[in-house]
């Protein structure tokens, strides 16, 4: 069983920065930024996710305004909005890695990738950002333009599949 | 399918996240314009293809997005080892 659903809209922020930086966002957005690769952590409706060393993708509700800005004036960094760049699917359900591993070449078992893992991986033909969020609960980041090449593959990948 | 380990995202992942970006440790001239046409086509152009070990940059496109660099068998195509950019090349 997999239900696929499409989230709505949500504030999305792309900061590139060293240690300095992460600390003083975390302070700023409310929750500490995470330093081990490949994690997220989030704390009521917002969330922080390292796609690369220094790099971390920082989600919260549609026209949420953390005030990272002025908290990161005096230091170097990047701090990019990028809410309408992308689109969020949501993957529930025991059939739901299975389904994403039609498309994708990571070994989703909970050892390999554990709840609260995210990275960027690829889906078909189409790049994406892959956070576990629960054992069965997984939400996809999506380039808008590809939000619906990403539903249909998924939707056609769980045609089939014992339940459905 | 390679299983190649990014040195940033510190896990073996798999060959279609990555692409292959060139020969490793090649240095750029710090002034172009003082350089010979031969010297700026040595850099540009000229490389080694050898039977054996090679050191290659390496991206993880599809994951952490980072260049890294590899030791490479061309015979066997076996990646003997991964380290991050700006690390020499290892014995
Ligand atoms: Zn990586």
């Amino acid at each position: 069983m997999v239900e696929i659903m499409v989230l709505p809209p949500a504030r999305r922020m792309v900061l590139w920065g060293d240690t300095a930086v992460a600390d003083r966002a975390g302070a700023a957005f409310g929750l500490a930024l995470p330093h081990q690769p490949c994690r997220a952590v989030e704390a009521g409706t917002r969330a922080a996710l390292w796609l690369g060393p220094g790099e971390w993708l920082l989600l919260g509700p549609d026209g949420d305004d953390p005030p990272l800005a002025p908290a990161l004036a005096d230091l170097p960094h990047s701090l990019v909005e990028i809410s309408d760049g992308f689109a969020a699917l949501a993957l529930h359900g025991p059939g739901a890695a299975r389904a994403l591993s039609a498309g994708c070449p990571l070994d989703l078992h909970e050892a390999a990738f554990p709840v609260g893992m995210v990275t960027r991986t690829v889906l078909g033909r189409i790049g994406i950002t892959l956070w576990r969020r629960a054992a069965a609960e997984w939400r996809l980041e999506v380039p808008r333009s590809h939000a619906a090449y990403a539903e249909d593959f998924l939707a056609e990948a769980t045609r089939g599949m014992p339940g459905f | 399918m390679l299983i190649i380990r990014c040195p940033y995202c510190e896990a073996n992942r798999p060959e279609p996240e990555f692409r292959h970006a060139g020969a490793a440790h090649i240095v750029r001239p710090l002034d172009p314009s003082a350089t010979t046409d031969a010297e700026w086509a040595e850099f540009l152009y000229h490389r080694d293809n050898p039977r054996g070990t090679v050191a290659e940059r390496w991206r993880h496109i599809h994951g952490c997005g980072r260049f890294f660099n590899a030791l490479r068998d061309t015979v066997s195509d076996r990646i003997l080892s991964t380290y991050p950019a700006g690390q020499g090349r290892p014995e």
